[in-house]
């Protein structure tokens, strides 16, 4: 085979082509430390001793490095009365997010994958509806749902919590997974259909393993909004129950005394930490999900 | 013999759109049955209220005999081949033609021989762990025919299984798929939009228009005796001449007359006609018009035509000549003398001649 790089040459950039791309360049990398320096204040701020803090700049790098308010937020500082840390709300947390995260999106990948390839009459009718659900907004249903909890008796429950983060996540869980299955032919349903497979054979030996992409890009958009979410945590959790969102806010507001930002600091990146990680480990699947319902390749 | 597929009174609706007006078709084991028609006239419709993969809206459907109106694909014993061949993109091609056993529970050492039988019959062995995304078309089409093979079904469907190949491999598989029919003695269904498909593969051809059957035969018949206007334009390549007319009366037949612009109309006597309206539709195929001396027999008929148009095509060379206000083609022979712009004198075939009432557009003869 003729080897055809060798004599390929990029057309030469004039002058002025150059300098506009270093210009962008250069913009984004400024965008990019703008974006970035409170992250950076944050991390140089919770490696600081309160000492350190009262005496230097903001934006100084720490003398000392020390974890000391790192472990303090992770297990000794006061939400409070209790002075137990994050740890017991980190918990809470996981125990929320991750059922609720699986449920939502299991439910949503179900729920995709009748209305994109099991049309029923109305299936756009529901669709539209449940499209409607994304846009009300958290606050109109408090009220209803607190009652509603009281009924099911979940009230101040981590199973409550779940419930609500499902329920809220079925919408655009369904939107995600529907827009995914639609652009898959109908004829496949069909060929396994002839095949003998049934509703749940279909979905799990063909429409499942074709849906990693979009698995992906739902459980980043479901973790990120449960684990971030404040409203839901602060309305319908009690002592005990509480998200660590909402042991985050009291830690920074109930402090007595000096107000240890380094603690704050490290509390505050330890609440995040886990969405952080979500998206490097999952990102580049999230860009492909995002992109594939559009560009078939 | 009992028919293995009987469709009787099918109706189809979407909401209020009728797409299927009252089928009636049969079939005997072993027959290969084609569904031709223009696009959209239903075919791949009725395939599917076949396969039960879209329920009908009146009338009954049995299948080796049991009524199959309201039963679910998977026990229909049929098997389908689809126009995109969908393929299961996650697995391989083995677990692809597999799929239909496993999910019906047939022992893995079953489905092992099986899966080798088919594989050698279509000559796929060395595809086997590959994914349906690395193969061509050409080899995603013989893995779609391996799914629906290694199910040994009452039934075979086709859903223009060629339409998304390039000509020459079209014209391989083509002849494959009829080899595979005699070789299995099985029963098919075929869709199709292309008539040379539909002639070459069928024992039976149903010709659809607008979800409505305009005849049903033998492609002999079909081809030899359209039943109305639509089928005798639709099926042969080029297709039939149809040529206004007048006929009349005259003492040994009938005396068919076709104007000419700028010259003595063309006559015609056919001895076999009769009872013919004064207003017809004259249809004869291209190759039932000759050049004078190379077609004998008493129903055959010299005039001289003036040629507009010569078309060498290799094996035969197709002219134009304008009758009754039509461009007529006829099929000469490759070393034929005709030069455009001259007389020559054309043999008309009236022994296969079809007569059309210009209306209804319903066969006459």
């Amino acid at each position: 085979m003729t080897d055809f790089t060798q004599n390929y040459h990029p057309p030469r950039r004039s002058f002025g082509q150059l300098a506009l791309r270093w210009l962008l360049f250069a913009l984004l990398g400024l965008f990019a430390l703008f974006y970035l320096m409170p992250l950076f204040v944050m991390v140089t701020t919770s490696l600081k001793s309160l000492e350190e803090i009262r005496t230097g700049s903001l934006v100084a790098l720490p003398r000392d490095v020390t974890f000391e308010a790192w472990s303090t937020a992770w297990s000794g500082t006061c939400t409070g009365v209790k002075c137990e840390g994050l740890r017991p709300y980190f918990w809470n947390s996981v125990l929320m997010t991750v059922p609720a995260v699986f449920l939502a999106t299991l439910l949503g990948a179900v729920n995709g994958y009748v209305i994109a390839q099991w049309r029923f009459k109305g299936a756009n009718l529901i669709f539209a509806m449940m499209l409607f659900g994304c846009f009300i907004p958290f606050q109109v249903v408090l009220l209803p749902m607190a009652r509603s909890l009281g009924i099911l008796g979940l009230a101040g429950s981590i199973p409550g919590l779940i419930f609500v983060h499902v329920i809220y996540g079925i919408g655009f869980t369904t939107l995600f997974f529907r827009n995914y299955y639609v652009t898959i032919p109908a004829e496949l349903t069909k060929a396994a259909k002839v095949d003998g497979a049934g509703f749940f054979r279909i979905f799990w030996s063909i429409f499942l393993p074709l849906s990693l992409p979009i698995v992906v890009v739902t459980v980043i958009w479901q973790f990120t909004n449960i684990w971030n979410d404040f409203l839901f945590g602060v309305s319908f959790s009690q002592a005990g129950t509480q998200p660590v969102t909402v042991a985050l806010n009291n830690i920074v507001n109930s402090t007595t005394g000096v107000k240890e930002y380094n603690v704050d600091m490290a509390a505050a990146i330890i609440a995040a930490l886990p969405t952080l990680l979500v998206y490097v480990v999952a990102g580049k699947y999230f860009i492909r999900g995002l992109t594939a319902g559009s560009v078939k390749g | 013999m009992a028919p293995i597929l009987d469709i009787n009174n099918l109706y189809k609706n979407y909401g209020s759109v009728e797409i299927l007006k009252d089928i009636n078709v049969a079939i005997e084991p072993g027959d290969f049955l084609v569904l031709v028609g223009p696009s959209g006239c239903g075919k791949s419709t009725l395939l599917n209220c076949i396969a039960g993969l879209e329920p009908i809206t009146g009338g009954t459907l049995s299948i080796g005999g049991k009524d199959m109106t309201h039963v679910s694909p998977k026990d229909r014993d049929i098997a389908m081949v689809f126009q995109s061949y969908a393929l299961y993109p996650t697995m391989s091609v083995a677990k692809n033609i597999t799929f239909g056993m496993k999910v019906r529970g047939v022992d893995a050492a079953t489905q092992e021989s099986k899966l080798k039988e088919v594989a050698s019959q279509l000559q796929i062995e060395q595809l086997l762990h590959r994914r349906p995304g690395q193969l061509s078309g050409g080899q995603r089409q013989r893995v779609a025919m391996g799914r629906a093979l290694v199910r040994d079904p009452k039934l075979f469907l086709f859903d223009e299984p060629l339409s998304n190949l390039d000509a020459k491999l079209r014209v391989e598989m083509r002849s494959e798929i009829k080899k595979l029919h005699q070789n299995l003695g099985a029963t098919m269904v075929y869709v199709t939009h292309d008539q040379i498909e539909a002639m070459t593969l069928a024992t039976k051809i149903v010709v659809l228009k607008g979800g409505v059957v305009q005849q049903i035969g033998t492609p002999a018949e079909i081809y030899n005796r359209p039943a109305n206007l639509f089928v005798a334009d639709f099926m042969g390549s080029p297709a039939m001449n149809l040529i206004p007319a007048k006929a009349s009366k005259n003492g040994s037949g009938t005396q068919i007359e076709i104007a000419r612009d700028g010259a003595a109309p063309l006559v015609l006597t056919d001895t076999h006609a009769e009872n013919l309206p004064q207003d017809v539709i004259l249809g004869l195929r291209p190759e039932d018009i000759a050049e004078a001396g190379f077609r004998a027999g008493e129903d055959v008929q010299v005039a001289e035509c003036h040629i507009d148009m010569v078309e060498p095509a290799g094996a035969d060379t197709f002219v134009v000549s304008e009758l009754g206000g039509k461009q007529v083609t006829a099929r000469l022979h490759a070393e034929t003398g005709a030069e455009s712009g001259k007389a020559l004198s054309l043999a008309f075939d009236l022994s296969k001649v079809s007569y059309f009432a210009p209306g209804s557009g319903e066969r006459l003869n």
